[in-house]
């Protein structure tokens, strides 16, 4: 995995240093480096192979003696996976979309058109980056408890259907698409839904890509706003299901504990390793 | 000349700003309001006046909160920037072996914080954990990292750059290959060293890059909850409730929407304060004096 990272295409570019060649200290801290970060998630998979008794008597031995799935089976015989996996997937892509949907006429308006209080619109955009989630939960809660909608998909949802830094993207790529093309297809009788839908959203691909990837990204982990939205099992997602594994008391069991690390963050990791280019652009192209 | 468009514009930002209205000015406005009143989501709210954050202050409680995040806050910036840094300008190669570690490094940054929490509570774990066994071996005093006051904030620290560290680098590295090659052949044809065009070429243009992951990398740090939660519970002695789990306690632990609501509104200007100043920190150089001063 992980070949292809932010696209340096073998151009053998160096910076600050004139040789074609990695010298051989860059290589040594690179694999130091890569230890660092590697060795955890092979710890991760190994603990999560070893069996119960085996934990108990030696945690830290390099390998599980005896290889097993059972830690496995028991995430799966202890947490509805399945059914966790849908709701956080659901509402991952749910928010992907519906922020591309909103952030699509959003940003069109404020790259292309001309009207009054445009500035402000903008500054409204750039204000909503300032606010996380964090400041906002218990009036969200709150408002969301009287009309009864918490322990609802809309509850994980709906606050996050607008992304002001996807708005911000869209518009950015916006500018760079040349006014004629809007011009010739007004001329052609197009309405503004269908520009921006019909005519623009494919040209902005990549930016929209990048978009939805990233957002997908931080929904699915999302351990924050399920927790407080959710009293109950209803829509409880899988990174929550997960950190019940742990739960004070239950006297931890630490292959069960890393079996659903593993659980969790393999489909993560697989998309990373599948769309890691335009995940890179999503998370630098805020430069 | 553009034509004027057929449907008004306000109308297409009209969805987007329905839903920022909603979840997040209203918000703002609500908790404003609540923090004036002393509430448990069971009796009737009774209007306090400011008596929600004057009891905040009082005790002390509200500067140690501040404190301890803002210490944490600056070990993660601060770890984060310098590693980020070195690690785009190490791994600024071609060929797959740097290829393959920035990805790994970058791909903790993808990962969920549950998942990255739970791993390292057990490598961190004083009897069971990797961290234990390596200080046992080299004959090191034990650490404990979580449970020992004055180690927690370091160590969520420390777990909190492992995994946005990732992140800075790829901002780092996207900033990196901006700066021009001539540049780097010019000063190294004046007789520059490595750290002399690091000094003198690479940082002045990375300045921005860096104004950008230091803001970034603030709020961030700054909203942390996952790790406190999971990995201390707010503990030892609470010395790791930062800001946000200190306004989850109050509402979900305490009952107490009022001083959760007046704790999310001094929050809310803290965050304001922080990134403003930041702003100015980076901004108060002229372009033409950039790497200038020392």
């Amino acid at each position: 995995m992980a070949l292809a990272a932010s696209g340096h295409a073998g151009d053998g570019r160096v910076t600050g240093a004139s040789s074609r060649r990695a010298p051989s200290w860059a290589t040594v801290l690179a694999l130091v480096a890569a230890a660092v970060w590697v060795l955890p998630y092979a710890w991760m998979v190994v603990t999560s192979l070893k069996p119960l008794d085996e934990i108990a008597r030696d945690p830290t031995a390099p390998l599980p003696a005896r290889p097993q799935l059972d830690a496995y089976r028991e995430v799966f015989a202890q947490l509805p996976v399945a059914r966790y996996t849908l709701v956080t997937v659901a509402v991952a892509v749910a928010i992907g979309l519906l922020q591309i949907a909103l952030a699509l006429p959003a940003g069109y308006a404020l790259a292309k058109l001309r009207f009054v209080g445009k500035k402000t619109a903008f500054g409204l955009v750039v204000a909503c980056l300032l606010v996380p989630p964090q400041v906002t939960f218990v009036s969200v809660f709150l408002m969301f408890a009287k009309v009864s909608l918490t322990n609802t998909f809309g509850a994980l949802v709906l606050p996050f259907a607008a992304s002001a830094l996807g708005t911000f993207l869209v518009r950015q790529a916006l500018l760079s698409v040349p006014d004629e093309i809007i011009e010739a297809a007004r001329l052609d009788g197009a309405s503004e839904l269908t520009i921006i839908y019909r005519i623009l959203a494919p040209l902005l691909r990549p930016t929209l890509v990048s978009v939805f990837l990233v957002s997908f990204v931080y929904h699915y982990s999302d351990y924050f706003w399920p927790l407080v939205m959710t009293t109950d099992d209803t829509v409880r997602t899988l990174p929550l299901g997960i950190a019940l594994l742990k739960e004070p008391g239950s006297g931890v069991r630490w292959h069960v504990v890393m079996a659903g690390n593993v659980i969790l963050s393999l489909p993560v990791l697989a998309l990373f390793a599948i769309a890691q280019r335009h995940l890179i652009r999503g998370v630098a192209g805020r430069a | 000349m553009r034509p004027r468009a057929r449907s008004h514009p306000w109308l297409m930002l009209g969805p987007s700003l329905a839903a920022w209205i909603l979840f997040v000015f209203v918000p703002l406005g609500l908790a404003a309001y609540q923090s004036l009143f002393a509430w448990d989501m069971l009796t009737e709210p009774e209007w306090v006046g400011a008596a929600n954050y004057a009891a905040l202050a009082e005790g002390g409680e509200l500067w140690r909160i501040l404190g301890r995040t803002l210490g944490f806050s600056v070990l993660v910036v601060a770890g984060s920037m310098t590693l980020g840094l070195l690690l785009a300008l190490l791994l600024d190669r071609p060929g797959r072996l740097f290829a393959f570690v920035r990805g790994a490094i970058f791909s903790a940054y993808v990962v969920s914080w549950v998942a990255v929490a739970l791993l390292w509570v057990l490598l961190l774990d004083p009897d069971r954990g990797v961290a234990a066994a390596v200080l046992r071996a080299l004959h090191l005093p034990r650490v404990g990292f979580l449970s020992d006051p004055a180690a927690a904030i370091p160590t969520l620290a420390g777990v909190t750059v492992w995994k946005i560290t990732g992140y800075a680098m790829i901002v780092f590295l996207a900033g990196l290959r901006a700066v021009p090659r001539s540049l780097h052949e010019a000063a190294a044809l004046d007789g520059a060293g490595a750290l002399a065009r690091f000094r003198w070429v690479t940082w002045p243009l990375l300045r921005p890059t860096a104004a950008f992951v230091a803001t970034t990398s603030l709020i961030v740090s700054f909203q942390a909850f996952d790790v406190v939660r999971i990995m201390t519970g707010g503990g030892p002695a609470r010395a790791t409730t930062l800001f946000v789990y200190a306004v989850y306690e109050q509402v979900f632990m305490n009952l107490s929407v009022g001083k959760a609501s007046a704790l999310a509104v001094v929050y809310f200007l803290v965050l304001c304060v922080l990134a403003a100043l930041q702003l100015r920190a980076w901004r108060s150089r002229p372009p033409g004096t950039r790497g200038t001063a020392a």
